[in-house]
């Protein structure tokens, strides 16, 4: 027990040692570049979980904080008059506080519903505020856009600060999702994600909790928007707040494991690298859209419950038919 | 004294008067059977008592406090907990982490430190192998007997201490030994000063372990004192048998 407890933490070391030197083992900016986009699912989905999965809500509208996070520090650095360079990084908390009093007035309507309603609710607040970043042009460039300054680094460096800022919020919001797992409030979720009404019988304040998971789950993918938004140094209403960055990040911990902790991570490590393979070798086409359908049809009939709970049943499995080292037999078992 | 006194509730769903002008008091450290005909509106008064419908009219008081409009939440934190007519768990937590939800915890701080507290735990397993059932801690609630998920749902309610619990149909489902032993965990809880509101259609159950019956009839509370002369009642023979 205690050593399989020294093995995980080994590990955990191993890789995020690997993830912090990555730019240096691989500096060739398109691998960089994958390695940006591969950590900030890492974080959206992680971020996701603590919603969906802790608590079985699915929003599908999660999109809407991405792109009002990442309008958010735009505008800041438009009227500030922040110059390009680190300093906006340091911007990046006051769109996630933005995008959680967003967050908490959304979620004070949605969460007054349930189940389906609750996805209809959040895919409608999505689409409203990607109408509202359309129109409101005055403020937010309409459909012409708003653009980020941009930083004076080389190509050759010039991922490596998103890199790291993206590997900061995706270890951010791991330990976040690693504390509310193991929390009495952690467990007051998973009540609530078995049963809602129940919960409520034993104490459980179902609307407080539900409201801090949505409101916590939508601050950190609002700083990964900021972050993106920063990253791609343009942004347009269609393109940031994207029902497929709200699908891609929901598919990832469908695929990964639904309310674990490292189902997530693992869903991103997988989808994100595919998916931008293929935009690599088919060009700008949509095929990974295809893909993403093929893995879709995939979880639900063979790994409904995703990669990292079915293989932890089959070694349960495994573990209890294999008989104990210890005792020999007393009798022979010749027939 | 009473623990908890209802007064003239009453509950309409469209046209069904489902309560009407009910009362009923539960003497503090009583077990009180609440029994009817199916439809009398025995699960609406529960319902209504632990916040889970709102009442149309009348008033509900725990330890002469009125708890009226409060959440299921706030009334359980009052020391109200209650089990359904058919045994609600929570099937993918151990039967462990089940017991250890209800824990009731003050401050911020207590509420994002570690889900099992050791004392917590201490008490959670007590209270498993009080109910016999402390060998399946660690299997998902899902993966539990019927009787099992019974035991365990009572289990879950007592880990907050609660002065009254209400149990809708506690032998339902559950076969004549495990009757028994519900019957006897129920008396040995009711001797360390918890009091019980029974709803329950197992009339030699109730006649055998309640200390209080009310008879509901079409909603209202048609018949209460001690089981035996509740029994003789011409009002009580009436609803039930029809005569």
């Amino acid at each position: 027990m205690l050593q399989a407890g020294v093995l995980k933490i080994a590990g955990i070391i191993v890789l995020f040692a690997i993830a912090l030197a990555l730019p240096a083992i691989a500096p060739d900016p398109a691998t960089t570049n994958i390695a940006v986009f591969t950590m900030m699912y890492v974080g959206l989905a992680t971020a996701w979980n603590i919603m969906g999965g802790y608590t079985g809500y699915i929003s599908l509208g999660h999109a809407g904080f991405f792109g009002f996070g990442s309008y958010t520090l735009g505008l800041l650095l438009a009227h500030l008059g922040v110059a390009a360079g680190y300093t906006p990084f340091l911007l990046v908390p006051v769109a996630g506080l933005a995008t959680a009093v967003l967050a908490l007035g959304i979620g004070w309507f949605a969460l007054r519903t349930r189940a389906a309603t609750f996805v209809i609710v959040t895919i409608a607040f999505m689409f409203m505020l990607q109408l509202l970043a359309e129109n409101l042009v005055g403020l937010t460039g309409g459909g012409g856009g708003l653009g980020f300054p941009v930083p004076p680094w080389s190509g050759d460096y010039f991922n490596t600060p998103y890199y790291y800022a993206m590997l900061a919020l995706a270890t951010l919001a791991l330990g976040i999702s690693w504390r509310i797992r193991r929390s009495k409030f952690g467990l007051g979720l998973l009540a609530i994600r078995d049963d809602e009404d129940k919960a409520l019988a034993v104490g459980v304040p179902t609307r407080a909790f539900k409201l801090t998971a949505f409101v916590v789950s939508a601050a950190l993918v609002g700083m990964i928007g900021a972050v993106y938004g920063y990253y791609v140094t343009y942004i347009y209403p269609q393109f940031v707040v994207d029902p497929l960055i709200g699908i891609s990040m929901v598919l990832m911990v469908f695929l990964g494991g639904l309310g674990t902790l490292s189902g997530p991570v693992l869903g991103a490590l997988i989808l994100e690298p595919a998916q931008l393979w293929l935009a690599y070798n088919y060009g700008a086409s949509r095929l990974y859209l295809v893909l993403y359908a093929a893995v879709f049809l995939a979880v639900i009939l063979v790994l409904p419950r995703g990669i990292v709970p079915s293989l932890t049943v089959l070694i349960e499995r495994r573990r209890m038919r294999t008989p104990p080292a210890a005792p020999a037999p007393q009798q022979a078992v010749m027939p | 004294m009473s623990l908890l006194e209802i007064d003239n509730l009453s509950k309409r769903f469209g046209g069904v008067v489902a309560v009407d002008e009910c009362s009923i008091a539960v003497p503090a450290g009583s077990i009180t059977g609440l029994i009817g005909p199916n439809g009398s509106g025995k699960t609406t008064v529960f319902n209504m008592v632990t916040g889970f419908i709102p009442k149309d009219t009348g008033t509900v008081s725990f330890k002469s406090k009125p708890i009226d409009g409060l959440g299921p939440d706030r009334i359980y934190q009052l020391g109200i907990g209650r089990t359904f007519q058919l045994a609600r768990i929570f099937p993918r937590l151990t039967a462990l982490e089940n017991m250890l939800v209800p824990v009731r915890r003050k401050g911020l701080r207590a509420l994002f430190s570690r889900a099992d507290w050791s004392d917590e735990r201490v008490r959670a397993m007590e209270m498993l192998e009080f109910l016999d059932i402390a060998q399946v801690a660690n299997t998902v609630g899902g993966a539990l007997s019927y009787g099992q998920r019974k035991l365990l749902e009572l289990g879950a309610v007592l880990m907050a201490e609660p002065e009254l619990v209400l149990l809708d149909e506690p032998a339902g489902g559950v076969n004549p030994a495990l009757l028994e032993k519900i019957g006897e965990h129920i008396r040995r809880l009711n001797s360390r000063g918890i009091t019980f509101l029974v709803v329950e259609h197992n009339m030699s159950f109730v006649m055998n372990l309640c200390t209080e019956v009310v008879v509901l009839h079409r909603g209202r509370a048609i018949a209460s004192g001690k089981p035996d002369s509740v029994r003789q009642e011409p009002a009580v023979l009436d609803a039930y048998l029809g005569a």
